[in-house]
C-alpha cells in the first residue's frame, strides 16, 4: 500500500520520497540521480520537486572568512512561504532594535522597508497574474458545490498570485555606500560583503543618499545607537566563526540560501530554468551586473518586473556622475576667479 | 491585540468608511481598488532613500559658499590694493568658513563627537571625503591669513618682519581662495553624484549654482557691510545674470517624472521662489541702482533656493516613479 501511495504521489505529483544519497549528488542545483534505477519509478524527464535533490548550503559550518571565498544570497520567492522567520532571526541575532509597531495595510507586510532597524524585510506582493501552471482560484468566495474546472475558468478570468520575498543588503559588487564613506567606516569584508564598523561611522548620512536600493539609513533617535549608519552586516560575526548567516540558518524552506557566490549563481540559473519549463514564464532572476554596480552578492529570483519588488531595474553607483559633476565644479571655480580678477581689473 | 485598542477601532472606521464611500483617504490604506494596489513600485514605497540632513546643511552650503568666495575677492582685492576690502572678506572668509561652516557640519552629524573621523582616510571617489578636506585645508589657509593680514595692516612688527607678514598673507590669502572655490563649488558635487534622481540628473548644474551664489553672496554682503565699489557692483552683476540663465536652463530642461519635484510640489516653489530672487530679482533691482536691496535679494534668495535642493532630494528621494524614469536615461 505504502509503495503504491508513493508510486501515485510520485507519478502525479511529482513528489519523490526517496532519500537521496549524498555522495550522488555532489553538483548544486541537480537533482540527484538513484542508484539501481529502472525498476520503474526512474523519471528523469518529469518535473522534480522544488529543491529536491539540492545539497543544503544552509546548516553546515563553514569556512569561507578562513579561505577568502565569495559568499552571497540567493532569495528565491517561489518556496518563500511569507513566515518572516528571517526578520525575526536577524532582529533578535544582531539585536537590532524594535522600531515602533505601525499598521501599513499592504497586504501582510507591517514592516515597510528596509532601513537602519529592519535589515530583512519580507515583501508580499499581490499581483493580477497567473503564477505558472497553479490554479489559485478567483478573489471572490465560490460556491463550494462547483468542481475544480470551475475554478480555472475563473482563474483565467480573475487571475491572481502572491508572491512573497524577502528583501536584504544586496552587498553590491561595486558599493555606492562604500564608495560615499568618508570615514573609511564601511568596508568590504574577507567574503565579499559589506560591512559598517559602528564604532567608526559618525553618521554624516551620505551613504543613505548614494545607495542606489534604498537599503542603508541612519538610525533616528531615540533608539538605542542612534546617530550611526546601520544595514544588514552579512553576519559577518557569525561567518568568522564558521557559522551561517541567521536568516539563511532559520529560513525553513530555504528560500534563503547561503553560500558560495559563484555556486549560487549556477544555482539560480538552473532554477530559472527550471521553473521557465514549469510555466513561471516571467521568472528571471535580478542581478544587475550590466550595470555599473556590476552584480551583487545577495541577488533575487523574481517573477515579472523588478519595479514592483521596488526593485530599481537599472541601478547605477553614483559615482560615475562625479566626473561630469566635478568638471562643471572646476569651470565654475576658473570662471569665478576670471570674474573677480576682470571686476577689480577694470572697476577700480 | 485588545479588541479596544485603538489599532482595532482604527481598523472598525476603515471598514465602516469604505462601506460608504467606496473609499478610504489615507496612508497605507488600499480598500476602494480591491485587494490589487495600483501604485508605482512597491506599494508606492521609497526605492532610494531620501535624505536624511536637516536644516544645518543648507546653511553650510550658503555659508560655505559665501566664505569660500569672499576669500577669492579678498584675493582680488589685495591684488588690485583694496586692502580695507580684503581684510573684511577674510574676516567673513575666516568666521563663516572656518567657525559657522564646521561647527553646522558638526551638528548635523549623527553622532557629532566623532566628527574627527572624517579626517581618518582620504577618498577622492567620495565627495564627502573630499569636501571635509577642501573645509579643513580652507580654514587652515584663511584664518593664518587673516592674522597675518591684520597684523600687517596695523604694522605691528618692524620693518623685514612687516615684510615678511605680506608676503605670507599673500600666499594664505591665495591658498584660501583655491580651496574657498573648491568649497564653493563641491556642494554642487556632494548632492550631485547620489542615487537621487532629481540631483543626478542636474549634477552640471548644481556646482555652477552653487558656485556662482557663494561669489555673488560675497559680493552681496561685503557691499550691505559698506563696500560699495563698482567691482563687486560688476560681481553682483555677474552672479545675478548667471543665476538667471540657470533659472532658464532649469525651466527648459526637464526631465518628465524624473525630476519632477523640481517643478511640483512645495520643493519646487521653494527652488522657484529662490532663483528668481538671486537672478532676475537681483539683477532687474541692480540695474535700477537700488544696489542694498538687490544685495537683501539675492542673499535670501540664495538661502531659500539651497533649502529648495534639499527639499527636492527628499522629495524626489521618496519618489518611486522618478528613480524608474531616471534609470531609463
Amino acid at each position: 500500500m505504502a509503495v503504491w501511495c508513493a508510486r501515485f504521489f510520485e507519478s502525479n505529483l511529482g513528489l519523490r520520497f526517496t532519500r537521496c544519497d549524498q555522495n550522488d549528488s555532489t553538483r548544486l542545483g541537480r537533482p540527484c540521480g538513484r542508484a539501481g534505477g529502472g525498476d520503474g519509478l526512474e523519471r528523469k524527464d518529469q518535473q522534480s520537486m522544488i529543491g529536491e535533490g539540492i545539497q543544503s548550503t544552509n546548516q553546515r559550518k563553514h569556512s569561507y572568512v578562513r579561505d577568502n571565498v565569495e559568499v552571497g544570497f540567493f532569495t528565491d520567492p517561489t518556496v518563500c512561504i511569507g513566515c518572516k522567520a528571517c526578520e525575526v532571526a536577524c532582529k533578535e541575532w544582531n539585536q537590532v532594535p524594535d522600531d515602533g509597531y505601525v499598521w501599513l495595510g499592504n497586504s501582510y507586510d507591517n514592516t515597510g522597508h528596509l532601513g537602519a532597524s529592519t535589515w530583512r524585510h519580507v515583501m508580499f506582493l499581490e499581483q493580477d497574474r497567473a503564477k505558472g501552471n497553479q490554479i489559485a482560484g478567483p478573489m471572490g468566495l465560490l460556491n463550494p458545490q462547483s468542481d475544480l474546472s470551475a475554478v480555472a475558468s475563473a482563474e483565467a478570468e480573475d487571475p491572481f498570485r502572491w508572491v512573497f520575498l524577502s528583501d536584504v543588503c544586496k552587498h553590491c559588487e561595486e558599493a555606492g555606500c562604500l564608495e560615499a564613506c568618508p570615514t573609511g567606516s564601511i568596508v568590504r569584508t574577507e567574503v565579499g560583503s559589506v560591512l559598517v564598523q559602528d564604532d567608526v561611522c559618525n553618521g554624516c548620512g551620505y551613504c543613505v543618499v548614494s545607495c542606489p536600493f534604498g537599503v542603508i539609513d541612519r538610525r533616528p533617535q531615540p533608539l538605542p545607537d542612534a546617530g550611526g549608519a546601520f544595514k544588514c552586516t552579512f553576519c559577518y560575526d557569525r561567518q568568522k566563526s564558521g557559522l551561517v548567516p541567521a536568516c539563511a540558518k532559520v529560513c525553513p524552506t530555504e528560500s534563503i540560501v547561503f553560500g558560495r557566490l559563484d555556486d549560487l549563481r549556477a544555482r539560480g540559473a538552473d532554477r530559472v530554468r527550471q521553473l521557465q519549463q514549469s510555466g513561471y514564464n516571467d521568472a528571471q532572476l535580478y542581478d544587475p551586473t550590466e550595470t555599473t554596480v556590476r552584480g551583487i552578492h545577495a541577488f533575487f529570483l523574481i517573477l515579472g518586473e523588478p519595479e514592483a519588488y521596488g526593485l530599481p531595474p537599472k541601478p547605477q553607483i553614483p559615482t560615475i556622475y562625479l566626473k561630469s559633476a566635478w568638471t562643471s565644479a572646476f569651470a565654475t571655480a576658473i570662471a569665478s576667479i576670471i570674474a573677480t580678477l576682470l571686476a577689480f581689473a577694470f572697476f577700480s | 491585540m485588545t479588541p479596544n485598542s485603538p489599532s482595532e477601532k482604527r481598523l472598525d472606521e476603515l471598514r465602516e468608511e469604505a462601506w460608504k464611500e467606496g473609499v478610504v483617504a489615507g496612508k497605507g490604506v488600499d480598500v476602494a481598488g480591491g485587494p490589487i494596489p495600483r501604485k508605482p513600485g512597491y506599494y508606492g514605497q521609497a526605492v532610494v532613500k531620501p535624505p536624511v540632513w536637516t536644516w544645518e546643511v543648507p546653511f553650510y552650503f550658503f555659508f560655505g559658499g559665501m566664505a569660500g568666495m569672499s576669500a577669492v575677492i579678498a584675493t582680488g582685492a589685495s591684488i588690485f590694493h583694496h586692502l580695507d576690502l580684503a581684510r573684511t572678506a577674510m574676516w567673513i572668509a575666516s568666521i563663516a568658513g572656518a567657525i559657522l561652516s564646521p561647527i553646522l557640519l558638526i551638528m548635523d552629524l549623527g553622532r557629532p563627537r566623532l566628527f574627527l573621523n572624517m579626517l581618518r582616510v582620504f577618498k577622492h571617489r567620495s565627495a564627502m571625503s573630499m569636501g571635509a578636506w577642501i573645509l579643513t585645508a580652507f580654514g587652515a589657509c584663511a584664518v593664518p591669513g587673516l592674522i597675518a593680514l591684520e597684523l600687517n595692516a596695523h604694522q605691528i612688527f618692524p620693518g623685514t618682519l612687516d615684510q615678511l607678514l605680506r608676503v605670507a598673507a599673500g600666499i594664505f590669502i591665495c591658498g584660501a581662495a583655491i580651496f574657498g572655490t573648491l568649497l564653493a563649488t563641491y556642494t554642487g558635487v556632494l548632492i550631485g553624484a547620489t542615487a537621487i534622481p532629481a540631483w543626478f540628473l542636474h549634477r552640471t548644474q548644481l556646482p555652477i549654482h552653487f558656485g556662482t551664489a557663494g561669489l555673488g553672496c560675497a559680493a552681496a554682503l561685503l557691499e550691505l557691510l559698506g563696500h560699495r565699489i563698482a567691482a563687486l557692483n560688476f560681481l553682483g552683476f555677474y552672479a545675478a545674470g548667471v543665476e538667471t540663465a540657470l533659472l532658464i536652463w532649469l525651466s527648459v530642461d526637464k526631465h518628465g517624472a524624473a525630476d519632477r519635484a523640481i517643478h511640483e510640489h512645495r520643493s519646487g516653489w521653494l527652488i522657484r521662489i529662490g532663483e528668481v530672487l538671486n537672478g532676475p530679482l537681483a539683477l532687474i533691482l541692480r540695474f535700477f541702482g537700488l544696489v542694498p536691496l538687490a544685495a537683501i535679494s539675492f542673499l535670501i534668495g540664495a538661502l531659500v533656493s539651497r533649502f529648495g535642493w534639499i527639499a527636492v532630494g527628499r522629495v524626489s528621494g521618496s519618489d518611486p516613479e522618478a528613480v524608474f524614469a531616471a534609470e531609463r536615461y
